[in-house]
Formats: structure tokens, C-alpha cells, sequence
């Protein structure tokens, strides 16, 4: 549960973010509070409250929404390795609390991402943030200061920037893989217009799957044994 | 929107984000997949959380000079190997600070 802690804290603002958001585009605090709770995929519920704003129809919306999630079943495969002897009770729970941050937390923690006890319990500290947020967002009439708002956005980032950096420093085949999916990532940002305009869903799977298969076919072996 | 279309709108996002998150998990028998395959699924969390990272941060604060500074201070407080309390609440403070003297 502590090991969630960060993720908690980090998603605490988005989440109240997130709250504030669905309220003012038209969703009851229920209903905000519920999609939280049931669905439990932060980017998914900001497009799809986004395209709720514009008028898009409930089937575009979970077209949209799987395509940004579609991520996910890659991470749930890297996870279902160390947890491959687990009951299918206990991992048809744990596949609920994947999401970026947690996965990140546990798939960076080799020597305890078995255990099933941990990675439920980083799981659950992550998803009572998560809707502990959404919840103190729909209560906010008015909004944090417009300025620490601002300074907060960077708050996930920096999560993940904490997570990422430490093992990269440990493992030299880790940071081409790291270095050429932040190239790809740019170059789907600024790149030509037909990478663009593609769904950030989309540009998220084409640049890991393409970083990892270039990783996969350069480094069959990893080359430095410090690696974890 | 009308109540029990917001429900079906929600039920229908819970399905749809669960599925790709558990179909690995009960079908996958880890043991059984290639090197090759087992080496890809390895690199999957580095690439992504460097592609969540880049160059989208840029763009989570209200200015790219703001979110560059408050990232450069997690970036070395991460290579310091601080607490990742630590790392985000420096990189708040940096954004913070920045934003106060822009």
C-alpha cells in the first residue's frame, strides 16, 4: 500500500482536476464520481468528457476510449509474467488497477511484482486516490488558484521522470530503448502531419511498440550484467 | 446529458477499458512465449514512461519554460536517486517559482 503512496499524491490533483472538469461539461458529481470508480483510466475519462463537450455520440466515445487504452493490454502482458502461478480470481482483480502509474511502480520493482499483496495493494492506494480526487473535485465550486493549478499539471511527470531515471542510470541498453521512445514520441508530436493528427493513444503504441522491437532485435542480451 | 444514457456511456467505458487489461492477464502463459517476445514485453514500461514523458511534459504546465525548468529538478532529483515524494514536489516548486517570476 505505502509504495502507492506517490501515485496516490501524484494523482490526487489531476483526479480533482478531473472532477471539476466532468462537472462543468455537463455530468453529475454521480456520474463523475462513478466513471472514477468503474472505470478507472484517467486519460480515457478526460477524452471522453472532452468529447461528451462537443457532442460526439456514445459509440464514438468508446471506440475512442479503448483505442487510448488499447496500451494497457501490453502492460497487463509484462505483469502477467511474474504473476503467471497466481488464481484467475486474484488477477482478474489486479488487471482492474492497471494503469500507467501503477504498472510503472510495480514493473520497476522486479523482486516484489510476484507478490501478488503488493501490486493489489499499490493498486488500491492508486484507485482510493483516484476517486478520492474525482470526488473533493466535484465539492470545489471554485477552483484552485489558477496558478498552482498550473504548477500541479507537472505533478505526474515528475512521478514518472522519478520512476524512470534511477533504473535507466542502472542499465545502458534501458536508456537506448528509453532514448529512442522519447525520439519517436517527439517525432509523432512534430513530425509529419499523418503522425500528427493520429490519436495520442495511438502514438503511445506505434512509438513502444517500435522502441521495443528495435531493443528486442539490437539487444537480444542484456550487455551489462548490473542490469535489474 | 440524459441520466441513463450517462450510465451506459460509463458502463459501456468500464468494459472497454477493462478487457484489454484483463485478456493478457488470464490467457498469457508467460513461460511459454519466446526470448524474443519476452525481451520486447521487458522494455515495455522504459519506452512507455519515456513516451508519456516526452516531449508531452512540455505541454502540463501553462508555459514550455515553466514545465522545462520544474522537469529539469525532478530529472535531478531522480538521478540522485531522491525519495519520489521529493521528485515531485521539486518539480511542483520548480514549475511554481518559475511561473512567479515569468
Amino acid at each position: 500500500m505505502q509504495t502507492g503512496l506517490p501515485i496516490a499524491f501524484g494523482y490526487l490533483p489531476i483526479a480533482i482536476t478531473f472532477g471539476l472538469l466532468a462537472k462543468a461539461n455537463g455530468l453529475s458529481s454521480m456520474e463523475s464520481i462513478l466513471m472514477s470508480a468503474l472505470v478507472f483510466a484517467g486519460a480515457s475519462q478526460f477524452v471522453a468528457v472532452n468529447l461528451l463537450a462537443v457532442g460526439a455520440g456514445l459509440g464514438q466515445i468508446l471506440i475512442t476510449t479503448l483505442l487510448v487504452n488499447i496500451r494497457h493490454f501490453l502492460m497487463s502482458a509484462a505483469l502477467a509474467h511474474p504473476l503467471g502461478k497466481q488464481p484467475k480470481r486474484i488477477k482478474t482483480l489486479i488487471a482492474f488497477g492497471i494503469t500507467d502509474e501503477t504498472f510503472s511502480v510495480v514493473a520497476m520493482d522486479p523482486e516484489k511484482n510476484s507478490d501478488p499483496g503488493f501490486v493489489a495493494g499499490v493498486n488500491t492506494t492508486a484507485y482510493l486516490g483516484w476517486v478520492l480526487g474525482t470526488t473533493v473535485g466535484t465539492m470545489l465550486v471554485r477552483g484552485l488558484p489558477a496558478m498552482l493549478q498550473a504548477s500541479m499539471g507537472i505533478a505526474l511527470y515528475a512521478m514518472f521522470i522519478g520512476l524512470l531515471v534511477p533504473s535507466l542510470k542502472r542499465s545502458k541498453v534501458n536508456f537506448c530503448v528509453a532514448l529512442i521512445a522519447a525520439g519517436l514520441s517527439s517525432f509523432t508530436t512534430w513530425g509529419p502531419r499523418f503522425l500528427t493528427t493520429l490519436d495520442k493513444g495511438w502514438k503511445l503504441i506505434i512509438t513502444t511498440v517500435i522502441a521495443c522491437t528495435l531493443g528486442a532485435l539490437f539487444f537480444p542480451e542484456e550487455v551489462t550484467k548490473d542490469a535489474r | 446529458m440524459q441520466d441513463n444514457q450517462g450510465i451506459l456511456l460509463i458502463m459501456g467505458m468500464a468494459v472497454v477499458t477493462y478487457l484489454p487489461r484483463l485478456i493478457p492477464m488470464l490467457l498469457f502463459n508467460p513461460e511459454k512465449l519466446p526470448p524474443f517476445v519476452k525481451r520486447f514485453f521487458g522494455f515495455i514500461p522504459y519506452a512507455v514512461l519515456s513516451a508519456l514523458i516526452f516531449p508531452e511534459i512540455l505541454a502540463s504546465t501553462s508555459s514550455p519554460a515553466s514545465a522545462l525548468v520544474g522537469g529539469v529538478v525532478a530529472l535531478v532529483l531522480a538521478v540522485y536517486e531522491k525519495n519520489l515524494f521529493l521528485v515531485v514536489v521539486g518539480g511542483i516548486v520548480g514549475v511554481f517559482l518559475c511561473e512567479l517570476m515569468l
